[in-house]
Protein backbone atom coordinates (compact mmCIF):
# COMPACT_ATOMS: atom_id res chain seq x y z
CA UNK A 1 0.00 0.00 0.00
CA UNK A 2 2.83 2.29 0.17
CA UNK A 3 2.42 4.22 -3.54
CA UNK A 4 -1.51 4.66 -2.37
CA UNK A 5 -0.90 6.18 0.98
CA UNK A 6 1.90 8.16 -0.59
CA UNK A 7 -0.45 10.04 -2.86
CA UNK A 8 -3.41 12.54 -1.90
CA UNK A 9 -6.63 10.39 -1.44
CA UNK A 10 -9.12 12.28 -4.11
CA UNK A 11 -12.19 9.39 -3.81
CA UNK A 12 -13.33 7.73 -0.93
CA UNK A 13 -16.02 5.10 -0.76
CA UNK A 14 -16.63 4.32 2.35
CA UNK A 15 -19.56 0.73 2.65
CA UNK A 16 -20.53 1.08 -0.43
CA UNK A 17 -23.54 -0.97 -1.20
CA UNK A 18 -25.51 -1.43 -4.62
CA UNK A 19 -28.55 -2.53 -6.08
CA UNK A 20 -30.52 -2.70 -9.34
CA UNK A 21 -33.94 -3.38 -7.91
CA UNK A 22 -33.05 -6.64 -5.76
CA UNK A 23 -29.76 -7.72 -7.36
CA UNK A 24 -27.06 -6.55 -5.21
CA UNK A 25 -24.10 -5.61 -7.26
CA UNK A 26 -22.04 -4.16 -5.07
CA UNK A 27 -21.24 -5.24 -1.44
CA UNK A 28 -19.55 -3.13 1.34
CA UNK A 29 -17.19 -1.41 -1.17
CA UNK A 30 -14.60 0.68 0.61
CA UNK A 31 -11.26 2.31 -0.61
CA UNK A 32 -9.68 5.67 -1.49
CA UNK A 33 -8.11 6.42 -4.90
CA UNK A 34 -5.38 8.40 -4.92
CA UNK A 35 -5.34 11.83 -6.75
CA UNK A 36 -3.01 12.06 -10.52
CA UNK A 37 -2.25 8.22 -10.39
CA UNK A 38 -4.15 5.90 -12.84
CA UNK A 39 -6.55 3.29 -10.91
CA UNK A 40 -7.24 0.45 -12.61
CA UNK A 41 -10.80 -2.35 -11.64
CA UNK A 42 -9.95 -5.49 -12.79
CA UNK A 43 -11.78 -8.98 -12.37
CA UNK A 44 -14.53 -10.94 -14.64
CA UNK A 45 -17.92 -10.43 -16.46
CA UNK A 46 -20.01 -9.24 -13.70
CA UNK A 47 -17.87 -8.71 -10.54
CA UNK A 48 -18.91 -4.99 -10.66
CA UNK A 49 -16.37 -2.65 -11.57
CA UNK A 50 -18.03 -0.94 -14.40
CA UNK A 51 -20.44 -0.57 -11.97
CA UNK A 52 -18.41 1.16 -9.13
CA UNK A 53 -16.82 3.18 -12.39
CA UNK A 54 -20.30 4.47 -13.31
CA UNK A 55 -21.14 5.45 -9.52
CA UNK A 56 -18.49 8.04 -9.63
CA UNK A 57 -20.07 9.97 -12.14
CA UNK A 58 -23.84 9.18 -11.22
CA UNK A 59 -24.41 7.41 -14.54
CA UNK A 60 -26.24 4.50 -12.27
CA UNK A 61 -28.63 7.11 -11.94
CA UNK A 62 -30.54 6.90 -15.10
CA UNK A 63 -31.28 2.89 -14.46
CA UNK A 64 -34.29 2.48 -13.09
CA UNK A 65 -34.23 0.70 -10.08
CA UNK A 66 -30.38 1.38 -9.03
CA UNK A 67 -30.81 2.05 -4.83
CA UNK A 68 -27.51 3.07 -2.94
CA UNK A 69 -26.40 3.16 0.25
CA UNK A 70 -23.22 4.11 2.10
CA UNK A 71 -20.66 7.13 1.06
CA UNK A 72 -19.03 8.17 -2.04
CA UNK A 73 -16.83 11.62 -1.35
CA UNK A 74 -14.76 13.24 -4.35
CA UNK A 75 -12.85 15.68 -2.62
CA UNK A 76 -14.71 15.76 1.16
CA UNK A 77 -17.87 16.17 -1.23
CA UNK A 78 -20.52 13.29 -0.74
CA UNK A 79 -21.48 13.32 -4.52
CA UNK A 80 -24.67 11.21 -3.50
CA UNK A 81 -25.83 14.30 -1.17
CA UNK A 82 -28.65 16.63 -2.16
CA UNK A 83 -27.08 19.60 -2.41
CA UNK A 84 -24.47 17.77 -5.46
CA UNK A 85 -25.66 18.97 -8.84
CA UNK A 86 -25.43 15.86 -11.20
CA UNK A 87 -24.61 17.93 -14.10
CA UNK A 88 -21.34 19.72 -12.69
CA UNK A 89 -20.59 16.44 -11.15
CA UNK A 90 -20.11 14.95 -14.36
CA UNK A 91 -18.54 18.03 -15.92
CA UNK A 92 -15.86 17.17 -12.96
CA UNK A 93 -16.01 13.40 -13.77
CA UNK A 94 -15.76 12.99 -17.45
CA UNK A 95 -15.94 9.33 -19.35
CA UNK A 96 -14.91 7.08 -21.93
CA UNK A 97 -17.37 4.42 -22.77
CA UNK A 98 -16.20 0.85 -24.39
CA UNK A 99 -17.33 1.77 -27.44
CA UNK A 100 -15.70 4.82 -29.43
CA UNK A 101 -19.39 7.06 -29.31
CA UNK A 102 -18.50 10.22 -31.46
CA UNK A 103 -21.27 12.41 -31.81
CA UNK A 104 -22.49 12.38 -35.84
CA UNK A 105 -21.11 15.93 -36.24
CA UNK A 106 -17.80 17.75 -36.89
CA UNK A 107 -14.38 16.66 -35.48
CA UNK A 108 -14.58 20.43 -34.31
CA UNK A 109 -18.19 20.22 -33.25
CA UNK A 110 -17.91 17.40 -31.42
CA UNK A 111 -15.05 18.28 -29.18
CA UNK A 112 -17.02 21.96 -28.81
CA UNK A 113 -19.97 20.23 -27.73
CA UNK A 114 -19.29 20.16 -24.08
CA UNK A 115 -17.75 23.53 -23.64
CA UNK A 116 -20.58 25.04 -25.72
CA UNK A 117 -22.95 23.11 -23.12
CA UNK A 118 -21.23 24.91 -20.15
CA UNK A 119 -21.72 28.32 -21.50
CA UNK A 120 -18.63 28.95 -23.58
CA UNK A 121 -19.64 30.71 -26.57
CA UNK A 122 -16.44 32.88 -27.98
CA UNK A 123 -15.33 31.40 -31.41
CA UNK A 124 -11.72 32.27 -30.53
CA UNK A 125 -11.83 30.69 -27.01
CA UNK A 126 -13.47 27.84 -28.38
CA UNK A 127 -10.96 27.38 -31.10
CA UNK A 128 -8.17 27.44 -28.00
CA UNK A 129 -9.90 24.55 -26.56
CA UNK A 130 -10.48 22.38 -29.82
CA UNK A 131 -6.92 22.33 -30.45
CA UNK A 132 -6.02 21.87 -26.40
CA UNK A 133 -7.60 19.00 -26.05
CA UNK A 134 -6.92 17.71 -29.52
CA UNK A 135 -3.30 18.18 -28.40
CA UNK A 136 -3.39 16.45 -24.81
CA UNK A 137 -5.08 13.92 -26.49
CA UNK A 138 -2.03 13.65 -29.39
CA UNK A 139 -4.69 13.36 -31.97
CA UNK A 140 -4.12 16.96 -33.00
CA UNK A 141 -1.82 16.56 -35.81
CA UNK A 142 -3.11 14.04 -38.00
CA UNK A 143 -6.99 15.98 -37.94
CA UNK A 144 -5.84 19.70 -37.28
CA UNK A 145 -6.55 20.16 -41.18
CA UNK A 146 -9.60 18.52 -41.25
CA UNK A 147 -11.63 19.61 -38.54
CA UNK A 148 -14.90 20.15 -40.59
CA UNK A 149 -14.90 16.77 -41.39
CA UNK A 150 -17.47 14.29 -39.93
CA UNK A 151 -15.97 12.49 -36.95
CA UNK A 152 -16.87 9.10 -39.14
CA UNK A 153 -14.42 9.70 -41.30
CA UNK A 154 -11.54 8.93 -38.39
CA UNK A 155 -10.86 5.43 -37.90
CA UNK A 156 -11.70 3.33 -34.67
CA UNK A 157 -8.78 4.19 -32.52
CA UNK A 158 -8.99 7.92 -33.52
CA UNK A 159 -12.80 7.96 -32.11
CA UNK A 160 -11.38 6.71 -29.44
CA UNK A 161 -8.83 9.46 -29.15
CA UNK A 162 -11.44 12.10 -30.00
CA UNK A 163 -14.12 11.27 -27.20
CA UNK A 164 -11.10 10.93 -25.02
CA UNK A 165 -10.80 15.11 -25.81
CA UNK A 166 -14.26 15.63 -25.88
CA UNK A 167 -13.68 14.89 -22.32
CA UNK A 168 -11.21 16.77 -21.42
CA UNK A 169 -12.22 20.22 -23.12
CA UNK A 170 -14.89 20.85 -20.57
CA UNK A 171 -11.89 20.61 -18.06
CA UNK A 172 -12.70 17.64 -15.58
CA UNK A 173 -10.12 16.68 -12.49
CA UNK A 174 -11.43 13.11 -12.65
CA UNK A 175 -11.26 10.88 -16.20
CA UNK A 176 -13.04 7.77 -16.12
CA UNK A 177 -12.24 5.03 -19.26
CA UNK A 178 -15.05 2.02 -19.16
CA UNK A 179 -12.42 -0.52 -21.20
CA UNK A 180 -11.95 2.13 -23.48
CA UNK A 181 -9.70 -0.10 -25.81
CA UNK A 182 -11.12 -3.17 -25.80
CA UNK A 183 -12.89 -2.24 -29.17
CA UNK A 184 -9.76 -1.19 -30.49
CA UNK A 185 -7.20 -2.90 -32.44
CA UNK A 186 -3.39 -3.57 -30.39
CA UNK A 187 -1.72 -0.67 -32.29
CA UNK A 188 -4.49 1.70 -30.98
CA UNK A 189 -4.80 0.20 -27.78
CA UNK A 190 -0.75 0.99 -27.16
CA UNK A 191 -1.32 4.78 -28.33
CA UNK A 192 -4.20 5.24 -25.74
CA UNK A 193 -2.02 3.65 -22.89
CA UNK A 194 0.43 6.06 -23.95
CA UNK A 195 -1.64 8.40 -23.72
CA UNK A 196 -2.66 7.47 -20.29
CA UNK A 197 0.74 7.86 -19.09
CA UNK A 198 0.37 11.24 -20.24
CA UNK A 199 -2.42 12.42 -18.84
CA UNK A 200 -1.64 11.01 -15.51
CA UNK A 201 0.45 13.79 -14.98
CA UNK A 202 -2.51 16.42 -14.88
CA UNK A 203 -5.54 14.12 -14.02
CA UNK A 204 -6.58 11.38 -11.85
CA UNK A 205 -7.82 8.37 -14.10
CA UNK A 206 -9.88 5.11 -13.18
CA UNK A 207 -9.66 2.93 -15.81
CA UNK A 208 -11.61 -0.57 -15.58
CA UNK A 209 -10.28 -3.53 -17.80
CA UNK A 210 -10.73 -6.71 -18.76
CA UNK A 211 -7.03 -7.02 -20.03
CA UNK A 212 -4.98 -7.86 -16.84
CA UNK A 213 -1.92 -7.32 -18.68
CA UNK A 214 -2.80 -3.59 -19.69
CA UNK A 215 -3.78 -3.29 -15.57
CA UNK A 216 0.22 -3.98 -15.08
CA UNK A 217 1.33 -1.80 -18.17
CA UNK A 218 -0.22 1.30 -16.98
CA UNK A 219 -1.76 1.83 -13.48
CA UNK A 220 -0.24 2.59 -10.02
CA UNK A 221 -2.87 0.90 -8.61
CA UNK A 222 -4.87 -1.96 -8.67
CA UNK A 223 -8.42 -3.06 -7.61
CA UNK A 224 -9.51 -6.72 -7.63
CA UNK A 225 -13.50 -7.27 -7.31
CA UNK A 226 -15.17 -10.44 -7.53
CA UNK A 227 -18.80 -10.98 -7.31
CA UNK A 228 -19.81 -7.30 -5.84
CA UNK A 229 -16.72 -7.53 -3.45
CA UNK A 230 -13.76 -5.75 -3.37
CA UNK A 231 -11.16 -9.07 -2.85
CA UNK A 232 -7.75 -6.81 -3.38
CA UNK A 233 -6.73 -2.97 -3.22
CA UNK A 234 -2.51 -2.55 -3.55
CA UNK A 235 -0.63 -0.88 -5.73
CA UNK A 236 -0.21 -2.35 -9.50
CA UNK A 237 3.41 -4.18 -8.54
CA UNK A 238 2.44 -5.81 -5.19
CA UNK A 239 -0.70 -7.11 -6.58
CA UNK A 240 0.56 -8.44 -9.30
CA UNK A 241 3.81 -9.84 -7.42
CA UNK A 242 2.93 -10.56 -4.44
CA UNK A 243 -0.53 -10.63 -3.92
CA UNK A 244 -2.40 -11.00 -0.51
CA UNK A 245 -5.50 -13.27 -1.15
CA UNK A 246 -5.55 -16.44 -2.64
CA UNK A 247 -8.23 -15.63 -5.64
CA UNK A 248 -6.45 -12.49 -6.38
CA UNK A 249 -3.40 -14.98 -6.91
CA UNK A 250 -6.17 -17.36 -9.20
CA UNK A 251 -7.27 -14.59 -11.24
CA UNK A 252 -3.87 -13.24 -12.30
CA UNK A 253 -2.77 -16.64 -12.92
CA UNK A 254 -5.23 -17.17 -15.50
CA UNK A 255 -6.98 -20.18 -12.84
CA UNK A 256 -10.30 -18.79 -13.74
CA UNK A 257 -11.82 -15.14 -15.30
CA UNK B 1 -34.43 -54.34 -44.42
CA UNK B 2 -30.31 -54.84 -44.35
CA UNK B 3 -30.39 -56.63 -47.97
CA UNK B 4 -31.99 -53.22 -49.42
CA UNK B 5 -29.67 -50.86 -48.20
CA UNK B 6 -26.80 -51.26 -51.50
CA UNK B 7 -29.90 -50.52 -53.70
CA UNK B 8 -31.63 -47.59 -51.82
CA UNK B 9 -27.90 -45.97 -52.47
CA UNK B 10 -28.33 -46.39 -56.15
CA UNK B 11 -31.64 -45.44 -56.68
CA UNK B 12 -30.91 -42.15 -54.57
CA UNK B 13 -33.23 -39.70 -56.23
CA UNK B 14 -32.44 -35.55 -56.26
CA UNK B 15 -36.31 -34.70 -57.01
CA UNK B 16 -38.41 -32.81 -54.94
CA UNK B 17 -42.01 -32.02 -56.89
CA UNK B 18 -43.45 -30.33 -53.77
CA UNK B 19 -41.28 -27.54 -53.87
CA UNK B 20 -41.09 -27.15 -57.91
CA UNK B 21 -44.36 -26.55 -58.16
CA UNK B 22 -44.60 -24.12 -56.03
CA UNK B 23 -41.65 -22.62 -56.55
CA UNK B 24 -43.33 -21.76 -59.60
CA UNK B 25 -46.42 -20.91 -59.19
CA UNK B 26 -45.88 -18.62 -56.17
CA UNK B 27 -43.43 -15.96 -57.90
CA UNK B 28 -46.13 -15.55 -60.46
CA UNK B 29 -49.07 -14.84 -58.14
CA UNK B 30 -46.88 -12.78 -55.73
CA UNK B 31 -45.94 -10.80 -58.90
CA UNK B 32 -49.66 -10.70 -60.30
CA UNK B 33 -49.75 -8.91 -56.92
CA UNK B 34 -47.21 -6.44 -57.30
CA UNK B 35 -48.30 -5.46 -60.94
CA UNK B 36 -52.12 -4.86 -59.62
CA UNK B 37 -50.98 -1.98 -57.87
CA UNK B 38 -48.49 -0.84 -60.78
CA UNK B 39 -51.15 -1.04 -63.29
CA UNK B 40 -53.90 1.02 -61.24
CA UNK B 41 -51.38 3.93 -60.80
CA UNK B 42 -50.35 3.67 -64.59
CA UNK B 43 -54.54 3.77 -65.25
CA UNK B 44 -54.78 6.59 -62.63
CA UNK B 45 -52.13 8.66 -64.20
CA UNK B 46 -53.10 7.91 -67.21
CA UNK B 47 -57.03 9.10 -67.02
CA UNK B 48 -55.21 12.13 -64.75
CA UNK B 49 -53.36 13.22 -67.76
CA UNK B 50 -55.63 12.87 -70.49
CA UNK B 51 -58.55 14.22 -68.85
CA UNK B 52 -56.29 16.95 -67.66
CA UNK B 53 -55.17 17.94 -71.26
CA UNK B 54 -58.64 17.75 -73.28
CA UNK B 55 -59.38 20.55 -70.07
CA UNK B 56 -56.83 22.59 -71.67
CA UNK B 57 -57.98 22.72 -75.13
CA UNK B 58 -60.84 24.85 -73.73
CA UNK B 59 -59.35 26.21 -71.22
CA UNK B 60 -56.41 28.17 -71.17
CA UNK B 61 -53.38 27.23 -69.08
CA UNK B 62 -52.28 30.65 -67.29
CA UNK B 63 -56.05 31.67 -66.99
CA UNK B 64 -55.94 28.20 -64.86
CA UNK B 65 -53.08 28.90 -62.95
CA UNK B 66 -52.85 32.70 -62.45
CA UNK B 67 -56.90 33.78 -61.99
CA UNK B 68 -57.89 34.48 -59.08
CA UNK B 69 -61.33 33.58 -59.74
CA UNK B 70 -62.91 29.94 -59.42
CA UNK B 71 -66.53 29.21 -60.21
CA UNK B 72 -66.91 26.85 -63.36
CA UNK B 73 -70.06 26.07 -62.51
CA UNK B 74 -72.28 29.48 -61.90
CA UNK B 75 -72.27 32.26 -65.11
CA UNK B 76 -69.84 33.94 -65.56
CA UNK B 77 -67.54 30.54 -65.72
CA UNK B 78 -64.13 31.53 -64.64
CA UNK B 79 -61.45 28.95 -64.34
CA UNK B 80 -58.59 30.82 -61.29
CA UNK B 81 -57.81 27.88 -59.43
CA UNK B 82 -55.95 30.26 -56.95
CA UNK B 83 -58.78 30.31 -54.51
CA UNK B 84 -58.54 27.05 -54.03
CA UNK B 85 -54.87 26.39 -53.61
CA UNK B 86 -55.27 29.70 -51.56
CA UNK B 87 -57.62 27.97 -49.41
CA UNK B 88 -56.24 24.53 -49.42
CA UNK B 89 -52.63 26.10 -48.09
CA UNK B 90 -54.26 28.00 -45.47
CA UNK B 91 -56.08 24.80 -44.23
CA UNK B 92 -52.56 23.04 -44.37
CA UNK B 93 -50.49 25.99 -42.83
CA UNK B 94 -53.11 26.05 -39.50
CA UNK B 95 -52.87 22.04 -39.49
CA UNK B 96 -48.97 22.10 -39.76
CA UNK B 97 -48.93 24.72 -37.02
CA UNK B 98 -50.66 22.63 -34.93
CA UNK B 99 -49.09 19.02 -35.83
CA UNK B 100 -45.40 19.55 -36.15
CA UNK B 101 -45.01 21.35 -32.73
CA UNK B 102 -47.29 19.53 -31.05
CA UNK B 103 -46.11 15.99 -32.87
CA UNK B 104 -42.51 16.84 -32.30
CA UNK B 105 -43.04 17.96 -28.35
CA UNK B 106 -44.94 14.85 -27.63
CA UNK B 107 -42.40 12.71 -29.58
CA UNK B 108 -39.72 14.35 -27.68
CA UNK B 109 -41.43 13.51 -24.42
CA UNK B 110 -42.26 9.74 -25.18
CA UNK B 111 -38.58 8.81 -26.45
CA UNK B 112 -36.73 11.19 -23.75
CA UNK B 113 -38.76 11.69 -20.88
CA UNK B 114 -41.72 9.02 -20.69
CA UNK B 115 -41.20 5.53 -18.28
CA UNK B 116 -41.59 2.86 -20.49
CA UNK B 117 -45.05 2.49 -18.29
CA UNK B 118 -46.44 5.76 -19.82
CA UNK B 119 -44.91 5.04 -23.40
CA UNK B 120 -46.59 1.75 -23.89
CA UNK B 121 -50.33 3.38 -22.61
CA UNK B 122 -49.39 6.51 -24.55
CA UNK B 123 -48.17 5.06 -27.39
CA UNK B 124 -51.59 2.94 -28.52
CA UNK B 125 -54.09 5.87 -27.69
CA UNK B 126 -52.39 7.97 -29.98
CA UNK B 127 -52.42 5.49 -32.90
CA UNK B 128 -56.10 5.42 -31.91
CA UNK B 129 -56.61 8.59 -32.71
CA UNK B 130 -54.82 8.04 -36.33
CA UNK B 131 -57.91 5.39 -36.89
CA UNK B 132 -60.73 7.42 -36.31
CA UNK B 133 -62.68 7.98 -39.42
CA UNK B 134 -62.16 11.73 -40.85
CA UNK B 135 -65.86 11.79 -41.18
CA UNK B 136 -66.01 12.33 -37.21
CA UNK B 137 -63.09 14.56 -37.55
CA UNK B 138 -65.10 16.76 -39.75
CA UNK B 139 -68.18 16.75 -37.03
CA UNK B 140 -66.18 17.13 -34.26
CA UNK B 141 -64.69 20.37 -36.47
CA UNK B 142 -68.50 21.40 -37.25
CA UNK B 143 -69.87 20.84 -34.05
CA UNK B 144 -67.63 21.30 -31.14
CA UNK B 145 -64.68 22.91 -32.47
CA UNK B 146 -66.49 25.60 -34.38
CA UNK B 147 -68.66 27.24 -31.43
CA UNK B 148 -65.46 27.58 -29.50
CA UNK B 149 -64.16 29.71 -32.09
CA UNK B 150 -67.40 31.28 -31.91
CA UNK B 151 -67.68 31.62 -27.99
CA UNK B 152 -63.83 33.76 -28.91
CA UNK B 153 -64.72 35.50 -32.25
CA UNK B 154 -68.35 35.56 -32.25
CA UNK B 155 -68.43 36.85 -36.27
CA UNK B 156 -67.18 33.54 -37.21
CA UNK B 157 -69.38 32.00 -39.80
CA UNK B 158 -70.62 28.32 -39.68
CA UNK B 159 -68.05 27.06 -42.30
CA UNK B 160 -64.06 28.82 -41.72
CA UNK B 161 -60.88 27.63 -42.73
CA UNK B 162 -59.41 27.63 -39.31
CA UNK B 163 -61.91 25.50 -37.52
CA UNK B 164 -61.08 22.79 -40.12
CA UNK B 165 -57.11 23.53 -40.00
CA UNK B 166 -57.02 23.09 -36.28
CA UNK B 167 -59.13 19.48 -36.68
CA UNK B 168 -56.93 18.26 -39.71
CA UNK B 169 -54.11 19.31 -37.09
CA UNK B 170 -54.94 17.29 -34.74
CA UNK B 171 -55.73 14.49 -37.04
CA UNK B 172 -51.89 14.38 -38.25
CA UNK B 173 -50.14 14.33 -35.05
CA UNK B 174 -50.24 11.29 -34.43
CA UNK B 175 -48.53 10.84 -37.92
CA UNK B 176 -45.97 13.72 -36.71
CA UNK B 177 -45.15 11.96 -33.22
CA UNK B 178 -45.34 8.36 -34.42
CA UNK B 179 -42.63 8.83 -37.19
CA UNK B 180 -40.58 11.59 -34.98
CA UNK B 181 -40.33 9.31 -32.17
CA UNK B 182 -38.86 6.19 -34.42
CA UNK B 183 -36.79 8.38 -35.87
CA UNK B 184 -35.52 9.41 -32.12
CA UNK B 185 -35.69 5.70 -30.61
CA UNK B 186 -33.56 4.84 -33.76
CA UNK B 187 -30.85 7.56 -32.41
CA UNK B 188 -28.15 4.79 -30.33
CA UNK B 189 -27.93 5.21 -26.40
CA UNK B 190 -24.27 5.36 -26.53
CA UNK B 191 -25.28 9.19 -27.75
CA UNK B 192 -27.16 9.84 -24.87
CA UNK B 193 -24.52 8.76 -22.98
CA UNK B 194 -21.73 10.74 -24.23
CA UNK B 195 -23.62 13.72 -23.82
CA UNK B 196 -24.64 12.53 -20.26
CA UNK B 197 -21.08 12.01 -19.38
CA UNK B 198 -20.48 16.18 -20.28
CA UNK B 199 -22.71 17.24 -18.04
CA UNK B 200 -25.69 17.39 -20.52
CA UNK B 201 -29.27 17.84 -19.30
CA UNK B 202 -32.04 15.66 -20.11
CA UNK B 203 -33.64 19.05 -22.41
CA UNK B 204 -30.19 19.43 -23.62
CA UNK B 205 -29.48 16.02 -24.77
CA UNK B 206 -32.57 15.99 -26.52
CA UNK B 207 -32.58 19.27 -27.95
CA UNK B 208 -29.30 19.07 -28.95
CA UNK B 209 -28.33 15.12 -29.71
CA UNK B 210 -31.67 13.50 -30.57
CA UNK B 211 -33.26 16.00 -32.14
CA UNK B 212 -30.21 16.96 -35.15
CA UNK B 213 -28.97 13.10 -35.28
CA UNK B 214 -32.74 12.24 -35.79
CA UNK B 215 -33.54 15.32 -37.98
CA UNK B 216 -33.84 13.79 -41.27
CA UNK B 217 -36.91 11.32 -40.09
CA UNK B 218 -37.97 14.39 -37.80
CA UNK B 219 -38.27 16.25 -41.46
CA UNK B 220 -39.67 13.72 -43.17
CA UNK B 221 -42.36 13.23 -41.15
CA UNK B 222 -43.58 17.04 -41.13
CA UNK B 223 -43.22 16.77 -45.21
CA UNK B 224 -45.30 13.39 -44.87
CA UNK B 225 -47.96 15.11 -42.65
CA UNK B 226 -48.19 18.19 -45.10
CA UNK B 227 -49.14 16.43 -47.88
CA UNK B 228 -51.52 14.58 -45.94
CA UNK B 229 -53.41 17.90 -44.69
CA UNK B 230 -52.84 19.10 -48.03
CA UNK B 231 -55.14 15.88 -49.25
CA UNK B 232 -57.54 15.68 -46.71
CA UNK B 233 -61.07 15.76 -48.15
CA UNK B 234 -63.74 15.18 -45.79
CA UNK B 235 -62.88 17.44 -42.69
CA UNK B 236 -62.61 20.38 -45.45
CA UNK B 237 -65.94 19.17 -47.36
CA UNK B 238 -67.94 19.23 -43.76
CA UNK B 239 -66.33 22.11 -41.62
CA UNK B 240 -64.52 24.57 -44.24
CA UNK B 241 -67.61 25.58 -46.25
CA UNK B 242 -68.01 26.06 -50.58
CA UNK B 243 -67.07 29.18 -50.75
CA UNK B 244 -64.09 29.44 -53.54
CA UNK B 245 -62.10 32.91 -52.18
CA UNK B 246 -58.86 34.03 -51.81
CA UNK B 247 -58.40 35.93 -48.54
CA UNK B 248 -55.92 35.38 -45.63
CA UNK B 249 -58.97 35.30 -42.74
CA UNK B 250 -59.38 31.86 -41.37
CA UNK B 251 -62.49 32.61 -40.06
CA UNK B 252 -63.93 33.05 -43.79
CA UNK B 253 -65.59 29.76 -45.31
CA UNK B 254 -63.12 29.12 -48.18
CA UNK B 255 -63.08 26.10 -50.50
CA UNK B 256 -59.97 23.50 -50.72
CA UNK B 257 -59.13 21.69 -54.01
CA UNK B 258 -59.84 18.14 -52.33
CA UNK B 259 -64.05 20.04 -51.06
CA UNK B 260 -64.58 21.41 -54.98
CA UNK B 261 -63.74 18.08 -56.04
CA UNK B 262 -66.08 16.61 -53.86
CA UNK B 263 -68.64 18.98 -54.79
CA UNK B 264 -69.07 18.01 -58.19
CA UNK B 265 -68.75 14.29 -58.39
CA UNK B 266 -71.61 14.29 -55.73
CA UNK B 267 -73.45 16.38 -58.44
CA UNK B 268 -75.10 15.84 -61.50
CA UNK B 269 -72.29 17.30 -63.63
CA UNK B 270 -72.50 15.46 -67.29
CA UNK B 271 -69.66 13.18 -68.08
CA UNK B 272 -67.01 15.21 -70.77
CA UNK B 273 -68.30 18.47 -69.89
CA UNK B 274 -66.23 21.34 -68.91
CA UNK B 275 -67.26 21.15 -65.69
CA UNK B 276 -66.51 17.56 -65.43
CA UNK B 277 -63.13 18.27 -66.80
CA UNK B 278 -62.13 20.79 -64.12
CA UNK B 279 -61.78 17.71 -61.33
CA UNK B 280 -59.25 16.37 -63.69
CA UNK B 281 -57.16 19.77 -63.75
CA UNK B 282 -57.78 20.32 -59.79
CA UNK B 283 -57.25 16.53 -59.60
CA UNK B 284 -53.85 16.98 -61.41
CA UNK B 285 -52.90 20.14 -59.58
CA UNK B 286 -52.99 18.43 -56.30
CA UNK B 287 -51.06 15.51 -57.61
CA UNK B 288 -48.55 17.33 -59.09
CA UNK B 289 -48.10 19.56 -55.87
CA UNK B 290 -47.48 15.94 -53.68
CA UNK B 291 -45.32 14.64 -55.92
CA UNK B 292 -43.23 17.31 -55.33
CA UNK B 293 -43.34 17.36 -52.06
CA UNK B 294 -42.55 13.64 -51.55
CA UNK B 295 -39.55 14.55 -53.83
CA UNK B 296 -38.64 17.16 -51.54
CA UNK B 297 -39.24 15.01 -48.76
CA UNK B 298 -36.50 12.70 -50.21
CA UNK B 299 -34.04 15.19 -50.94
CA UNK B 300 -34.44 17.18 -47.41
CA UNK B 301 -33.83 13.51 -45.99
CA UNK B 302 -30.58 12.76 -47.81
CA UNK B 303 -29.30 16.67 -47.29
CA UNK B 304 -29.79 16.47 -43.56
CA UNK B 305 -28.96 12.63 -43.01
CA UNK B 306 -26.39 12.72 -39.61
CA UNK B 307 -24.96 9.02 -39.93
CA UNK B 308 -24.01 7.40 -36.53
Amino acid sequence: MSTATALKTLIDIRDLDLYYGTYHALKKVSMTIPEKAVTAFIGPSGCGKSTLLRTLNRMNDMIIGTRIEGKVEIAGTDIYSNEVDVETLRKKVGMVFQQPNPFPKSIYDNIAYGPRLHGTRSKSQLDEIVEQSLKQAVLWDEVKDYLKRSAFSLSGGQQQRLCIARALAVNPDILLMDEATSALDPISTLKIEELVQELKHRYTIVMVTHNMHQAARVSDQTVFFLNGEVVEFDNTETLFSNPSDKRTEDYITGRFG
Amino acid sequence: MQGNLPQQETTMSFKNKRAHISDKIVPIVLFMCAALSVLTTIGIVYTLFSETFSFFKTVNISEFLFGTKWSPLIEPKSFGILPLLGGTLMVTVIACLVAIPIGLASAIYLSEYAPTRVRKIVKPVLEVLAGIPTIVYGYFALSFVTPLIKSIFPDVGVFNALSAGLVVGIMIIPMVSSLSEDAMMAVPRSLRHGAYALGATRFEVALKIVVPAAFSGIVSSAVLAFSRAIGETMIVTVAAGATPQLTLNPLESIQTMTAYIVQVSMGDTPHGSIEYGTIFAVGMTLFVITFLLNIVAQWVARRFREEY
